[in-house]
């Protein structure tokens, strides 16, 4: 790995990425205590037991869906998608973060990236499944859900392969295998280390298989790198094509909203958005919690604030060219669409959301914002609700009034949509626990090749 | 009970069948051409083709599909149902193929003529009797409901005595005894009330009754009386006269408050005949009509006039005078309407110019003096014998019948009743508040009700038998012209149901018990010898009606003196807030409060469903500090009833609306809870309308169902509309209005040829009335399922057609627009491409299709759908529990179970059979051949399907007419369902109706 010089000696206004005073074994030590501690934290089963039981709302709303239909939510005759697509493309949205900081940003070489590539990979797995959930429940008739896979049958009848829906189910799918392997591939010399430092004989078993034969031998390590960055590459035009081709299932419909050209880089704008603001969420928390503040730095912080305030930037682009084209384009559809998101019914939403995402990321032109963990934390929050209000406005606002005034109408949720939505949350954050307790949720190999010490090994020791 | 329709039973029934006679038409001559061939074909068709290399491919692929299939059918679960085939096939009864017989409906007596469907036994579904004057093959809404209510599980199923079950033989005993005892003071104690009598049989059998008993009486009380036209017509001609119109001869017509789209006998007859007087061709020849509409409420009469005002109806009965006076009745203006002088002179000189083909109709609702001035102004406008029929009563006994049941309280009340017998009605809910029948009738000692359902009046009787269906049973009815319909049974009756008849004669008959078809055929068999009358009758039962029996016009003479008139029947027309009590255009009278497609149909205008409201003006709304859905008290006379407000753009200043029949207190399962009684405030002295009532706001609220929440056009061409005059300088108007892409504007490859058949539909927006018949006979024909009025307000009602509504112009005196919408089955369908398994698809006549076992619900084909006509089943809509329900469906539709997205097929059911019938014969499907439900049930005739490939056919000749366009064809969906423009017939020294028309021009 090669190293700037910045890494080396952090320049004095840029906090570092790594606190100095960490060695080798330090950074071993702390990251893999955390799963190895024999004593689970009381805080870990506090918070364990609360984003579980969230989830338990999720899996009981699903079942009384599935018992009853999707009659429970408050879809309707215009509205004939609601929360299930709307949560969709947000949790697919907030799935692309890791696999962004993972891959794009390991083949541009930001180092700074190590410290939190794990658990926002980790994260996008989560949501990523999180969003898997939504197609399947949505349908009328979720035990047929296979039908969109193009497997052989006896009735020889294979998906449509024009619709989007068939599309996504592609990209989503590949998506979501790519950054499992990933992931996984990224973890194996860690996985090894567990195995190796662990004291129970269960953990090593499972830990071993799992590491998959990981010795460290050099051979490993070059295959290893050629494996990841191989993946990385993989992964790297996955993360466009997955939100563009979400952002299909609108831009190929005909609905005045949703029929839109630019659609495919404001989705995938938005995903990247809407991915930093999560792993902000995600990170803050965390390096309290568990005393992490030497590896996931200001710096990292910082940095995100500043993929949140540009592609916050991008997004409110978006909504510009949108209203701007609801105009130029000369059809009274769009037009109306356009004027009724601003003043009709919805129009408080709308604005809620141009503030979430158009205003609140601004604060962080301010260097004194940027350094401030409580302002990134509120406005990473206040991003995620804008970028969910954005599917909302894309989805409701389009929909609830379209071209034939005759069949227009309202769309409101019902309990069972909130509490599938918060579900999913509970959902998210249950197997982020889990996560964190089973496995290092930083990469501990990665965090030793950015001490100071592995460079000057590197250059003593040229390979 | 589905038991009840098994083999025995169908066979046995079959046995009894003697004399019924079953229709005979194109379907049976077809039917025996099959037949023939089947018999004369060496092989079975198909057979030689399995030599052809390419058939015998097919043939293993079929195999093959179906050893896959029957595979398949493993992985689901199937109901056990054993499935047994004749042993003896019984004559005329091939199964799959449905049989016609010819019958009737009746409402307030009068009927008009059916021809029901009839699958193995059960009868599925009802259509017009082309035949039949009142019909021309057309059916309303009611018409099409009847036959639900055949299979309703609530129907009252035994006799009861206090809500007991007791035996036929014991009813007859003990009520038998007791009428015995009443002989003896020749009937002095014994009531009889009835609903209105026009059926010849049970008229003769009251008549005999009260010859025996000459003292009983014999009292008609319907609470959509007809009082107003009965009394009018004795006013006006010192008799009782039967009226109806011609309005095929009307150049231009004057309606007063009368809504002959829906409100009155004879409905669907003048329905086409003003939409023939109104056609114009393509050039713009031909004279069209011209609708002149006076009204409190809005009603579909209202919304097709070319000139519409809102009045309370004091203001009606002024504006009645003020015109007859115009025409020269000796008769004083009534005061209060000053403000449409200039309307009403235009109005009566369009009127004097068009003497002697140009109609004055008088609503059923209207007081009596008006009933009167309306035939005044006729015999002035010399339109009797030319637009306007007298003739002799078509009732058998017209009755003063408010005055008639008023007597009867009155007896009751004094004691002077022992004996009452009800046939129907449900008096104790209809009857007028101030009379109390609920309290009196315990004063009576002996009640008996007949009825078919446990409602009011049963719960208060101490027997009650339950009525056979219309469609279980024998009668006769008689048409509004007064032809005679022989009422003939399709099934047996499921329950313990009797028919009046036969009621009347085990209770009265000297020779005991009588099957109902044998006292019906005692009425026709005077005069007849056994061949003559069994000639005679099987004419009658395969014709539906009785040929020669429609009453001769009858010269009446007219009263001179003008001036004693009865004064108006509300004083004042000046202040104060006046109620108008009106008929529901759905549950009617109350008597549908448990017919779920009757509740789930939105009301024509105000497009509420599962309930009544007090519906106000929007001025008068803001002025009393009203909106919709807020709970007032409507107090009148003293009486008080609670209702939620409904605010219609259209409705008459300072008057309130409300419709009778809803707020069943026992209706059954569907109408229980639904709406509020307005009979609670409706009294003998202003049965239809009163001055002096007082709105109390109450506290909350009450949620109403609207299924259409938006009321404007938004300034989108998606109901053209011109005036003749405009139409005439620019046939094309309607297509200039939007863009059509050329079907070569594609960047791809040729599009799709359709060489073979084409379908399509056009809608002619001129004709629609808005009578809502398409959208019900749409449900009975494809299975749609009823979802209840908690799922119609999350906007999920399932109609498969349904009318829009918009409005232009002012909000006060707005001008309606009506739009039928059925699936457009698009070339370029939206919802095709977007279905990720492929469960839509184009069928290669062009039919948009839809693969419910395919169908997975992901519901982007209704998102991408701009027409909006897609419909989803959310939960499992369709009552797959109900047993006495399944009885009622049509079995060549899919029961669309849970998940599964649904839409207009175009009848593809009836495409289909007549496909197959054409391709027996080796011909193509001649045009006509095939009417889509909503075609079939179409009064006014606005609705043409064919194929479009077929140069000559209807819909093909009407897609070239210049006023035809597609709605969103700007889209390039291609649509195949197309709209002919609306054309309006204003007169043009009127010129209220210009600010919205200029509107609409710039818009």
């Amino acid at each position: 790995m090669a190293e700037t010089p910045e890494q080396v000696h952090p320049e004095a206004h840029r906090p570092p990425v790594i606190e100095p005073g960490h060695s080798f074994s330090s950074v071993t030590d702390q990251i893999s205590s955390i799963v190895l501690t024999h004593r689970t934290p009381a805080g870990w089963w506090l918070g364990f037991a609360l984003v579980f039981s969230i989830a338990m709302m999720l899996f009981y709303s699903v079942a009384y869906l599935v018992v009853v239909g999707v009659g429970i939510w408050g879809i309707n005759a215009p509205v004939g998608w609601g929360f299930a697509i709307i949560n969709f493309v947000w949790w697919i949205g907030i799935g692309h973060a890791g696999t962004l900081i993972s891959a794009i940003l390991l083949l541009l070489r930001q180092e700074w990236r190590t410290s939190i590539n794990r658990f926002a990979e980790a994260m996008t797995l989560f949501a990523v499944a999180q969003a898997g959930i939504f197609p399947l429940i949505h349908l009328g008739r979720p035990w047929l859900g296979y039908w969109l896979f193009p497997y052989p049958n006896t009735m020889a009848v294979w998906p449509q392969f024009r619709s989007p829906l068939m599309w996504d189910v592609f990209a989503v799918a590949t998506y979501a295998t790519v950054s499992a392997l990933f992931w996984f591939i990224g973890l194996i010399p860690d996985l090894a280390t567990l195995r190796d430092r662990s004291e129970n004989r269960a953990a090593r078993i499972i830990y071993g298989m799992l590491a998959m034969g990981w010795r460290g031998s050099a051979r490993h390590w070059h295959r290893y790198e050629t494996a990841y960055l191989l993946l990385a590459g993989l992964a790297t035009p996955l993360v466009l094509s997955v939100h563009t081709v979400v952002s299909f299932d609108f831009a190929i419909s005909i609905v005045p909203g949703w029929h839109s050209t630019i659609f495919p880089p404001y989705f995938v704008a938005g995903a990247i958005y809407a991915g930093f603001a999560m792993v902000l969420l995600i990170a803050i928390p965390l390096r309290w919690a568990y005393g992490l503040e030497d590896f996931i730095t200001m710096r990292h912080l910082q940095n995100m604030c500043k993929i949140l305030l540009a592609t916050g930037m991008i997004v409110f682009y978006g909504y510009l060219m949108e209203a701007f084209f609801g105009w130029y384009s000369g059809s009274i559809y769009e037009w109306y669409m356009t004027k009724n998101r601003a003043v009709g019914p919805y129009a408080p939403l709308y604005w809620a959301l141009i503030f979430c995402n158009g205003v609140a990321p601004q604060v962080f032109w301010s260097a004194r914002a940027r350094s401030s963990i409580a302002v990134q934390f509120i406005v990473a929050i206040i991003v995620s609700i804008g970028m969910w209000l954005e599917r909302f406005i894309i989805v409701v606002t389009s929909l609830h009034r379209d071209f034939l005034p005759s069949s227009w109408g309202m769309y409101t949720p019902t309990q069972w949509d909130w509490m599938t939505l918060i579900g999913t949350l509970g959902f998210f954050t249950t197997l982020l626990f889990l996560f964190i307790r089973v496995l290092p949720m930083i990469s501990i190999f990665e965090m030793r090749t950015i001490l100071p010490g592995a460079a000057v090994r590197a250059k003593e020791e040229p390979a | 009970m589905a038991e009840r329709l098994d083999l025995d039973e169908v066979r046995a029934r079959l046995e009894q069948a003697r004399g019924r006679e079953y229709w005979r038409g194109l379907e049976e001559l077809a039917e025996s051409e099959e037949f023939r061939e089947l018999l004369h074909r060496e092989f079975p068709p198909g057979a030689a083709e399995w030599l052809d290399p390419v058939s015998r491919r097919r043939f293993l692929q079929l195999m093959g599909a179906s050893i896959a299939l029957a595979g398949l059918s493993g992985c689901t679960r199937q109901p056990s149902e054993p499935i047994v085939p004749y042993v003896q096939q019984p004559e005329q009864i091939v199964p799959g193929k449905p049989l016609f017989f010819a019958t009737a409906v009746t409402l307030r007596g009068y009927a008009s003529g059916v021809l029901v469907e009839s699958h193995e036994g059960r009868p599925t579904k009802i259509e017009g009797n082309p035949d039949h004057p009142a019909s021309l093959g057309a059916t309303d809404v009611y018409g099409q409901a009847w036959v639900l209510d055949l299979y309703d599980p609530d129907r009252a199923q035994a006799l009861t005595r206090g809500g007991r079950i007791r035996p036929w033989a014991s009813f007859r005993e003990t009520v038998g005894a007791s009428i015995e005892s009443q002989r003896s003071n020749r009937g002095a104690r014994l009531r009889i009330l009835t609903e209105t009598v026009t059926s010849p049989t049970l008229a003769r059998q009251l008549r005999e009754i009260l010859a025996q008993m000459p003292e009983a009486k014999w009292v008609q009380y319907e609470p959509a009386g007809r009082d107003g036209v009965r009394e009018g017509a004795r006013l006006a001609f010192g008799e009782a006269v039967e009226t109806h119109y011609r309005f095929d001869q009307a150049r231009v017509v004057l309606s007063i408050d009368a809504d002959f789209v829906a409100g009155m006998p004879g409905n669907l007859r003048y329905i086409r005949d003003w939409v023939s007087a109104r056609r114009v061709d393509a050039e713009g020849k031909g004279e069209m009509n011209r609708l002149y509409a006076v009204e409190s409420a809005p009603s579909p009469t209202g919304a097709v006039a070319d000139h519409r005002i809102a009045l309370k109806p004091s203001g009606v009965e002024a504006v009645a005078r003020a015109v007859a006076a115009e025409l020269g009745v000796g008769v004083r203006a009534g005061a209060g309407v000053a403000q449409h002088g200039p309307w009403i002179a235009a109005a009566a000189a369009d009127l004097k110019k068009h003497a002697g083909a140009s109609l004055v109709i008088a609503g059923e609702e209207q007081p009596a003096a008006v009933h009167a001035l309306a035939h005044a102004m006729n015999h002035a406008l010399g339109n009797v014998g030319k637009t306007v029929v007298h003739t002799e009563p078509v009732e058998a006994e017209p009755q003063n019948q408010l005055e008639g049941l008023k007597h009867l309280a009155d007896e009751i009340d004094r004691g002077l009743v022992d004996v009452l017998l009800i046939l129907g009605g449900n008096p104790v809910f209809t009857a007028p508040a101030d009379l109390d029948l609920a309290k009196r009738l315990d004063k009576v000692a002996l009640r008996t009700y007949w009825g078919a359902y446990q409602d009011e009046t049963s719960a208060l009787c101490h027997w009650h038998v339950p009525a056979a269906h219309p469609l279980e049973t024998w009668s006769d009815a008689r048409a509004h012209d007064g032809t005679v319909t022989i009422l003939q049974p399709l099934i047996d009756p499921l329950y313990e149901g009797k028919s009046a008849h036969e009621l009347l004669a085990a209770l009265f008959g000297s020779e005991g018990e009588k099957t109902s078809h044998d006292l019906v055929r005692e009425t026709y068999a005077q005069g007849k010898d056994k061949a003559e009358l069994d000639r005679f009758w099987r004419r009658a039962l395969h014709d539906g009606l009785v040929a020669g029996t429609a009453l001769p016009a009858k010269s009446v003479t007219l009263r001179t003196d003008w001036t004693s008139l009865p004064a108006p029947s509300i004083a004042d027309g000046g202040g104060g807030l006046e109620i108008a009590f009106r008929l529901d255009p759905t549950v009617f009278d109350g008597r549908w409060a448990n017919n779920g497609w009757l509740q789930e149909l939105p009301k024509p205008l105000t497009k509420l469903a599962w309930d009544n409201a007090a519906i106000v003006s929007p001025a008068t709304a803001g002025r009393l500090g009203l909106e919709s859905e807020m709970l007032v008290t409507l107090v009148l006379e003293g009486r008080s009833v609670e209702a939620p407000v409904w605010v219609q753009p259209g409705q008459a200043e300072d008057c309130v609306t409300v419709h009778l029949g809803y707020g069943r207190a026992r209706a059954g399962r569907v109408g229980a809870g639904a709406g509020f009684d307005a009979y609670a405030i409706r009294s003998s002295t202003s049965p239809w309308a009163a001055a002096g009532l007082e709105v109390r706001k109450s506290r909350g609220r009450k949620p109403l169902v609207c299924t259409q929440l938006h009321h404007s056009m938004e300034g989108r061409h998606i109901v053209r509309a011109a005036s003749l005059e405009e139409f005439r300088k620019e046939p094309e108007f309607a297509r200039k209005l939007g863009e059509d892409p050329g079907r070569e504007d594609t960047m791809y490859e040729p599009p799709v040829v359709y060489d073979g058949y084409a379908w399509g539909m056009a809608i002619d927006l001129s004709a629609c009335v808005g009578c809502n018949a398409c959208v019900i006979a749409c449900q009975a024909e494809n299975n749609i399922p009823v979802v209840g009025k908690d799922q119609v307000a999350r906007q999920r009602a399932m109609h498969w057609i349904r009318l829009d509504r918009y409005y232009k112009g002012s909000i006060d005196a707005p001008e309606t627009a009506l739009q039928p919408v059925p699936c457009m089955h698009c070339e370029n369908a939206p919802c095709e491409v977007v279905c990720p398994v492929g469960a839509t698809n184009h069928s290669a006549e062009g039919l948009n299709d839809m693969i419910y076992n395919r169908c997975v619900g992901t519901r982007y084909c209704a998102n991408n759908c701009p027409y909006k006509v897609r419909r989803f089943n959310f939960y499992l809509d369709s009552d797959w529990a109900t047993e006495s329900l399944k009885g009622v469906r049509n079995p060549n539709v899919t029961v669309r179970s849970r998940g599964v997205m649904e839409k207009c097929t175009y009848c593809v059911q009836r495409i289909n059979a007549a496909k197959i019938e054409a391709e027996k014969q080796d011909r193509r499907v001649r045009d006509g051949e095939i009417r889509t439900a909503c075609q079939q049930v179409c009064p006014a005739d606005a609705i043409v399907f064919g194929d479009v490939n077929d140069a000559q056919s209807r819909v093909a000749k009407l897609r070239a007419d210049p006023r035809n366009y597609g709605l969103l064809a700007e889209l390039n969906t291609r649509p195949r369902t197309t709209y002919l423009a609306q054309v309006r017939n204003p007169n043009p020294d009127i010129a209220e109706l210009e600010p919205a028309r200029a509107e609409e021009r710039e818009g």
